[in-house]
């Protein structure tokens, strides 16, 4: 067996530990290292399985290695507008307790980071927005957006605070019998609840495709809510291993795999993220790239593909025409345990994005045929109320 | 008369007269989790020992098979082909990989036996 697998990582000192590292090594999860954080990959009943049950039921993660912050300025135009410099996406005309999803884009139009943000639910105009970003990313990113926030507008990391994602179609009934609110919340809405006796901020969110809330608590009450919502037996620990095959799944990107500083978001595949007034007005950082983009098309684009045999494509697998010419490459690759078949995201030349054309991929010096396949791979279940 | 033998990479030969059944231990399947694909080496094929002839993947990653002897392909496991998940229920018994027909067994000696084995399993985690 290949030596990839099989070998431990060394202990490192420097590893940080979420307030829920205890919860998951009493029940059994291995431990690894992901993004500076001691995380679990998986429970002992595996990925597969907790993938199969977090579609069928629920699943929890915990996924407080995300950072959390707040933009504080003295009214919400403020800094919308100053956080509207930053990324595409319209934050202006959030309403309290709406969530979206963006991009905090470089000079260029590539990708620093993609990230949601929230307009808390207040009755007054606080001028405060919450920020969840990637782990690997938060030091980045925060450098990023402090060196570019205008005076009177400030960022303050919430390092205090763990995250907790239930997710999956029992969700909505496990958190409703704790949080009378969180069923009534729509998809991409949020608002500051009591779940049993613990203050946390809900948002009916997640990175599964499935139905789900995103539940961040003071990093002292995790534990006690980690119990709490394991209470039910709809209720299983999932770990980061299913998280990225849920996410794959339901087509969704991982930051430096399907994105990163070169990839646009119009290359991307998340245009549908960057509202009519933006595009319209411009005032981000590469719009002359991504506006010429929307205009005239991308010349490379995010796409599914399906491997036509049973042999997964991994991340860095080439890509190429039936007849040989490159066209590009996998960046997220692997089983779907739902799918029940490989499934992988990559970018191929635009004049070759369309459904259903085929293309080649390298595994092993082997060229296997495959097709360019919609996203998502498995329909997205997201509750839309109202 | 049966020995079993097994690799630092996780393989394990059981050597029968001239024949060499090999497979992935139950350790390694326990590392790697739930097996959602194996590809094995054609029928016919002289490999030498510690070459790459097969490939397991689990949801996680792949990883090569190396084979642990030298000697020529005379059969593959068409189960674990159709039906990965044998490898997780079954890694010593069902699910073996490929039989050789062994021209060199030299190497054989290098390997290490059955507590040998678990005693480096044990040391390495």
């Amino acid at each position: 067996m290949g030596p990839d697998e099989m070998s431990v990582a060394p202990a490192s000192t420097a590893l940080r530990r979420t307030p829920l590292y205890a919860q998951h090594v009493a029940r059994g999860a291995k431990m690894v290292p992901f993004a500076g954080y001691e995380m679990p990959v998986h429970y002992p009943p595996g990925i597969l399985k907790e993938h199969l049950h977090t579609r069928g039921q629920a699943g929890l993660f915990d996924v407080s290695h995300m950072g959390q912050a707040m933009l504080i300025g003295p009214k919400h135009a403020t800094t919308a507008a100053a956080l509207e410099a930053m990324l595409p996406a319209d934050i202006c005309n959030l309403k309290p307790g709406q969530q979206r999803y963006s991009q905090l884009l470089n000079e260029s139009g590539g990708i620093i980071d993609d990230l949601m943000v929230t307009r808390p639910n207040c009755e007054n105009d606080d001028g405060r927005l919450l920020l969840i970003v990637n782990a690997a990313r938060k030091e980045v990113d925060y450098a990023h957006i402090a060196a570019h926030l205008p005076a009177g507008v400030h960022l303050l990391p919430a390092a205090e605070r763990a995250l907790l994602a239930l997710q999956g179609p029992a969700a909505a009934r496990i958190l409703g019998g704790l949080c009378p609110q969180a069923p009534r919340l729509g998809f991409m809405q949020a608002a500051g609840v009591r779940v049993g006796p613990v203050e946390c901020h809900v948002s009916r969110s997640g990175y599964t495709g499935e139905d789900g809330f995103e539940i961040s608590v003071a990093a002292e009450h995790a534990e006690a809510l980690w119990r709490l919502l394991l209470k039910d037996e709809a209720v299983q620990p999932v770990g980061l291993g299913a998280r990225d095959t849920l996410r794959l799944e339901a087509g969704l990107c991982l930051y430096g795999h399907d994105i990163d500083e070169t990839t646009s978001p119009v290359e991307a595949a998340l245009a549908w993220s960057l509202q009519k007034r933006r595009r319209s007005e411009g005032g981000f950082p590469g719009a002359n790239r991504i506006r010429a983009e929307l205009a005239g098309g991308p010349r490379r684009k995010r796409v599914g593909i399906r491997p036509n045999g049973r042999a997964p494509a991994r991340d860095g697998t080439q890509i190429l025409a039936p007849l040989g010419d490159e066209l590009g490459v996998i960046t997220s690759g692997g089983f779907g345990p739902s799918v029940g078949a490989p499934i992988a995201m990559g970018y191929v030349a635009a004049d070759c994005a369309e459904v259903g054309a085929p293309v080649n991929l390298m595994v092993r010096g082997k060229a296997l045929t495959a097709t360019v396949a919609p996203l998502p791979f498995v329909p997205h279940r997201y509750a839309r109320i109202r | 008369m049966v020995t079993d033998r097994f690799t630092k990479d996780h393989e394990w030969v059981r050597l029968d007269g001239g024949i060499a059944t090999v497979g992935i231990t139950d350790h390694a399947q326990q590392q790697l989790g739930d097996v959602v694909f194996v590809e094995l080496p054609e029928v016919g094929r002289k490999v030498v020992a510690t070459e790459a002839v097969a490939v397991v993947e689990s949801v996680k990653a792949a990883s090569d098979v190396f084979s642990p002897i030298a000697g020529e392909v005379m059969e593959i496991n068409s189960d674990v082909v159709g039906r990965p998940a044998l490898v997780n229920e079954d890694a010593e018994g069902k699910a073996w990989f490929f039989k050789l027909k062994v021209v060199d067994s030299v190497t054989l000696d290098t390997l290490m036996d059955r507590a040998a084995y678990e005693a480096f399993v044990k040391e390495g985690s």
